[in-house]
């Protein structure tokens, strides 16, 4: 089956699993579920109010009608309403998405600018001092909590600067650019830091690979020069395993923007979830961890359909 | 007037210390223009990275010249290649030397269209651009022979077969006209017909454009027919050199007399088997009766099968005790497919495969291709010889080692064997494992599917010379799969010759090879590399193997039949 | 058993496997030491008099605001995360590496049916779905295990199906079905002993990540739960007085890069030597 159509195929079939997953995970909160609704108001209903209201969110449909309600409802963009805020799931969430998108973004951007490259550095001097230092840092980084880094960061700052950066608000970008940048450049360091480790190490094996390919051999034969074999013929192959990395990896920025936000204070959609939790605002917790399961199914997707259109065996199929 | 190229004492070396790790160590040869050098020999020989260190190729793969010198003589002096820097050799590379290589599928760019690599070479050899480069690969496809050029050009290597592959390697080469073509083992990873194909496309080229070859390869009989001198090599050194009359008339090292004798040759059927004679009142041991196999061609979004890939179409022999028959035919003949449904790896879409039941479950048994491959790399001899005997349910004692250790001696393996694994053993050592688990279960037939095809050619002699043995002592019967002409008719006694999925012709093996009546056996076999045909042209033709998927419900004409012999058979053309 | 006195010489001989090694080895004599008591100081005693007290020879990494001795500490932590690391991680490897080869053993349907699931597993990040089962159970040592052995299952049945779907095509594969050798035959000495060596190597990596998550859930007050010493509740705590104490932040944070450190450098010596590429060499 043409590789496109099999990945089309079969997204929607996660993204039901996944809300499968998500609405029955919250069902095994312990306790009650109009509790879980409402929170601890509940304790003021009556029994007949708790009836009339279970009767309402139809909680005493079997549980298979409930779910297809639930769905219904998500199609129209109902995700209920938050507990904390009192206003719709969906309206908070999206308030607070810009920023922990920007943030995932503004990582994957750094850790790919400084990655790549490195890794390509490293593997045209293979074996001599550089390629061993790049690898040492690319090794420490990897092996660092984004929060270790961030901690050392704040740290660096505070003491060795005098200057401690500015944490809490949020500026959105299109307001005013730099200071939107100059509230998000530590962070995105923090996060992408680890990712900007793994992208040069596997850069670095993959050009190393590729170099020792036989169509390099060919080219040399041709008499192209170094700079011809490593940028025209090298690279565009080399790339296809750091871009189907980076899908994988653009879901854990995602998630790790949860502790980035936390300690730096950041109004983001992984605090959101945080914050959720801790008070019990469950429609809340399931709405954001719904949400940002799709968006990172939709970038794998998106991702595949790169890997397809940078790869021609994928693309046409064999012969 | 100087030769072209000229080697002094060549010393190339691998690893940390090249000196001390040499593969090539101390060859000297001379190479006028306009002339072919063979350089032949087997792996380890140091043949292959003789021909990389002219164009210093062997620089990127982590290899040293650690001596001697190599002069290539130019218009405006000659060059010291040993000594040049990079700039020079990137410019050599390509307008002087250009190389062609054993594996066309490896070789080319997958993401890079076949036309974008063709031009590359006219924009480096020529500093051609744009439309011109285009109309310039173009017309270099069509140089090699490759029809609808023009469209071809859009194309990416995996969407072509290895033999176009090669063409269009050939195309980038010759797009610089360089005064020197190396070609490392071009040939031995395609089909014989197709060698025959670019072989007969090289002597073609070198005759238009006058330039010189050096050829590498394994097979002495390749290089009859195209080489003007001839070098042997053997571990790294050149053991002999010479024209090529006078090597192979009277070849004066020991070495080459080996490749040329003890080696299997082909021989039209001169030298075939005189050992065997069908009993013609005994039970066949296999009979195959109307096999059809097909497989669906997945096709559209929900795998409704569009057609169907024919990949056997009706195929009808049998096999009697002791006698070996030989399955030959190239890729896509359904051989394979063949003896992989005799065994039951395969499910036969029609027909039956009768194998005569007696005292035991599996009478049959097979060898495989690959001696890397056929053997469980975590498990110690002992435990691989003893599979069978434990899928039949016998016990793993005394009695059953005991019959592990006599297979091993009769294989030629020493008993110590037994502990060891697999990476510890040579190919051949393998192969030979491979023969004595299949013969654990004391089969009646064994079916060989390119047993030696992966071996060096003087280990495939003394693997084929046990099989015969055995076959004589355990009186087994054999159904031999092979696409090597020479191999065959030092083994079969029997010989059917299967194209695109079916059988062509079938008899004993001294008729069919001496007198093949199919057109497609015809050219078969006079595509065989053969050492008696020198100075040969090649005829050049591109006949391609036609497409084994048809439509759904096809059904091929039956066929037909006529005598060729007292045992010959020739299926009738339509 | 001589295999693996190969494999501990390739290891020694490898310089990232020779520095990983001993890491870990650190690490395990100081969980251990820490689990049997033999602590400096007592880990959960409050020397109230000797609250935030730099680095000295009495405190050697120097004391909390409680007065707890931080290196007694750390010696506590580090045992706690590598019991969650090795129980997450043998979880994950035995459900993920029976769920990849059954994928790959039956194929078609059930291949499709078990990686979708799968896939829909894959669909959270790691810290996301964590969050979802502390929501359910409550945070605590038990939900972290489980948050981070469900996690990783996945990635486990990934690494294990591709090289299980290539075995099954092999020809001494084919070789056991002539025979007509049986399926636990071929699922066992075929096919699993040959996935040993990825196996291997991702269990050594998925103990490095798993420590990484971990630290990560305890910062953010969803794993283990105070006064236990966490690593990554200790680097929470450490935040407030980071100008005055920075000793709080410096040592478990470099407590925990030096573990993960140990585990990727041990896995990447692993995968080196275990590079196919350099099996089935000839001698």
């Amino acid at each position: 089956m043409n590789y496109i159509t099999q990945r089309l195929l079969t997204f929607p079939l996660v993204l039901l699993g996944v809300s499968l997953l998500v609405f029955f995970a919250i069902r095994l909160v312990p306790g009650d579920a109009i509790i879980a609704m409402l929170g601890t108001e509940a304790g003021l209903l009556t029994p007949a109010q708790r009836d009339s209201l279970a009767a309402y969110f139809g909680l005493d449909q079997p549980i298979i009608i409930q779910y297809g309600r639930w769905l219904a409802g998500l199609f129209e963009g109902n995700f209920g309403i938050s507990v904390i805020y009192g206003k719709p799931v969906l309206e908070v969430i999206l308030s607070r998405f810009p920023l922990t998108l920007e943030l995932a973004l503004l990582s994957m951007f750094i850790a790919l600018a400084a990655g790549i490259p490195a890794g390509v550095f490293a593997a045209t001097r293979a074996d001599r001092p550089a390629d061993l230092s790049v690898r040492i840092f690319a090794m420490l980084g990897q092996s660092t909590p984004s929060f270790v880094v961030g901690l050392l960061l704040i740290y660096f700052l505070s003491v060795v600067f005098r200057a401690l950066p500015a944490m809490g608000t949020f500026t959105p970008l299109f307001e005013d650019p730099i200071g939107n940048l100059s509230q998000m450049i530590l962070p995105a360091i923090t996060l992408g830091l680890s990712f900007a480790a793994a992208v040069t190490r596997i850069s670095r094996s993959a050009m190393l690979d590729v170099l020792s390919d036989d169509y390099v051999r060919t080219a040399r034969s041709k008499g192209a020069s170094q700079r011809d074999v490593v940028w025209r013929h090298a690279l565009p192959n080399a790339l296809i395993p750091v871009v189907t990395l980076s899908g994988v990896e653009f879901g854990y920025l995602l998630g790790g923007a949860v502790i980035v936000e936390q300690i730096f204070a950041l109004p983001g959609l992984g605090r959101l979830t945080l914050d959720a939790i801790s008070q019990r605002d469950y429609p809340l917790v399931q709405g954001s961890v719904l949400f940002i399961a799709f968006n990172f199914l939709v970038v794998n997707l998106l991702v595949d359909l790169a890997y397809a259109a940078l790869d021609p065996r994928i693309r046409l199929g064999g012969k | 007037m100087s030769p072209l190229l000229s080697v002094r004492d060549l010393k190339v070396g691998f690893g940390r210390d090249p000196r001390a790790n040499e593969v090539v160590k101390g060859v000297s040869f001379d190479l006028d223009a306009g002339k072919t050098l063979a350089i032949v020999g087997e792996s380890g020989s140091g043949k292959s990275v003789t021909a990389l260190s002219i164009n210093r190729l062997v620089d990127f793969g982590g290899g040293r010249i650690t001596g001697g010198s190599i002069m290539l003589n130019r218009p405006d002096g000659p060059v010291d290649i040993t000594a040049a820097d990079e700039p020079a050799l990137q410019r050599i590379r390509g307008r002087e030397i250009g190389m062609i290589f054993q594996e066309p599928m490896t070789s080319l760019n997958p993401v890079h269209t076949v036309g974008a690599q063709i031009e590359e070479a006219f924009r480096l050899s020529k500093g051609l651009e744009g439309r011109a480069a285009t109309l310039a690969a173009k017309e270099a496809l069509e140089r090699v022979r490759i029809p609808d050029a023009a469209q071809r050009l859009g194309y990416y290597p995996h969407q072509m077969s290895g033999g176009m592959r090669q063409r269009v390697m050939i195309a980038m080469v010759i797009a610089a006209n360089p005064r020197l073509l190396i070609a490392d083992e071009p040939t031995t990873a395609l089909d014989v017909t197709v060698q025959a194909q670019i072989m007969a496309l090289l002597a073609e080229l070198r005759a238009e454009t006058g330039m010189s070859m050096i050829f590498i390869t394994h097979d002495i009989g390749l290089v009859a027919g195209i080489a003007d001198d001839i070098m042997v090599m053997q571990n790294g050194v050149a053991v002999e050199q010479g024209p090529i009359d006078a090597v192979l008339d009277a070849p004066q090292h020991d070495y080459t007399r080996h490749l040329l004798n003890a080696v299997p040759h082909f021989s039209g059927g001169k030298s075939v088997r005189s050992d065997g004679t069908r009993a013609a009142a005994a039970e066949p041991l296999v009979k195959v009766d109307n096999l059809v196999i097909r497989f669906p061609a997945a096709r559209g979004l929900f795998r409704r099968s569009a057609g169907a890939v024919h990949a056997v179409d009706g195929v009808d022999f049998d096999l009697m005790p002791g006698e070996t028959l030989a399955i030959v035919g190239e890729s896509g003949s359904g051989k394979s497919t063949t003896a992989r449904a005799i065994l039951g790896l395969v499910r036969a879409t029609r027909g039956r495969i009768n194998t005569a039941k007696g005292r035991r479950a599996r009478p049959v048994q097979m060898v495989f291709q690959d001696p890397f491959g056929s053997l469980n790399p975590r498990l110690n001899v002992a435990s691989l010889l003893a599979e069978p005997a434990i899928a039949a349910g016998q016990r793993v004692d005394a009695r059953l080692r005991e019959r592990m250790l006599f297979l091993l001696r009769r294989v030629g393996l020493s008993e110590d064997a037994l502990n060891r694994y697999p990476h510890q053993f040579s190919g051949g050592q393998r192969q030979r494992l491979c023969i004595a688990r299949a013969l654990m279960l004391n089969p009646d037939v064994v079916v060989l599917d390119e047993a030696v095809s992966a071996l060096d050619v003087s280990v495939q002699a003394r693997v084929l010379d046990l099989l015969v043995d055995l076959q004589h002592e355990f009186g087994l019967a054999y159904l031999f799969i092979s696409h090597d002409m020479a191999v065959v008719e030092r083994i079969a006694h029997r010989i059917a010759v299967m194209y695109a999925g079916q059988l062509v012709e079938i008899g004993d093996a001294k008729s069919v090879l001496s007198a093949p009546q199919h057109s497609y056996t015809q050219r078969l076999i006079g595509a065989v590399p053969a050492i008696d045909r020198r100075r040969q042209t090649f005829k050049v033709d591109t006949t391609t193997v036609p497409s084994l998927v048809r439509p759904r419900g096809y059904e091929p004409p039956p066929a037909r039949w006529r005598d060729a012999g007292a045992d010959h058979r020739v299926r009738l053309e339509d | 058993m001589q295999q693996l006195k190969g494999a501990i010489a390739a290891i020694a001989r490898h310089p990232s496997g020779r520095i990983g090694a001993a890491i870990i080895l650190i690490f395990l004599i100081l969980a251990g030491l820490g689990a049997a008591g033999i602590t400096p100081h007592n880990p959960l005693k409050q020397y109230v008099v000797d609250r935030l007290k730099p680095p000295s020879a009495t405190y050697w990494f120097g004391t909390d605001l409680l007065g707890r001795d931080t290196f007694s500490r750390l010696m506590l932590g580090i045992g706690e995360s590598f019991l969650i690391a090795f129980a997450s991680v043998g979880i994950a490897a035995t459900a993920g590496t029976l769920i990849g080869l059954f994928a790959a053993w039956w194929g078609h349907l059930w291949d499709g049916i078990l990686m979708r699931i799968m896939d829909v597993l894959l669909a959270f990040p790691a810290i996301l779905l964590a969050l979802l089962i502390v929501a359910i159970q409550g945070p605590g040592v038990v939900t972290s295990i489980t948050a981070i052995g469900i996690v990783y299952t996945p990635i486990f049945a990934r690494v294990v199906r591709a090289p299980a779907l290539a075995l099954k095509a092999r020809e001494f594969v084919e070789a056991a079905h002539t025979f007509g050798s049986s399926q636990r035959y071929i699922l066992t000495r075929h096919l699993l002993l040959n996935l040993i060596a990825p196996l291997t190597v991702t269990i050594t990596l998925a103990l490095a990540w798993s420590l990484l998550t971990e630290s990560g859930l305890s910062f953010l007050g969803l794993g283990s739960q105070p006064p236990a010493p966490s690593l990554g509740v200790m680097l929470a705590e450490s935040k407030s007085m980071m100008t005055r104490a920075p000793w709080l932040m410096i040592f478990p944070g470099l407590t925990i890069m030096l573990a993960i450190l140990g585990f990727n450098l041990f896995g990447d010596a692993l995968r080196d030597i275990l590079d196919p590429r350099t099996q089935g060499r000839e001698s």
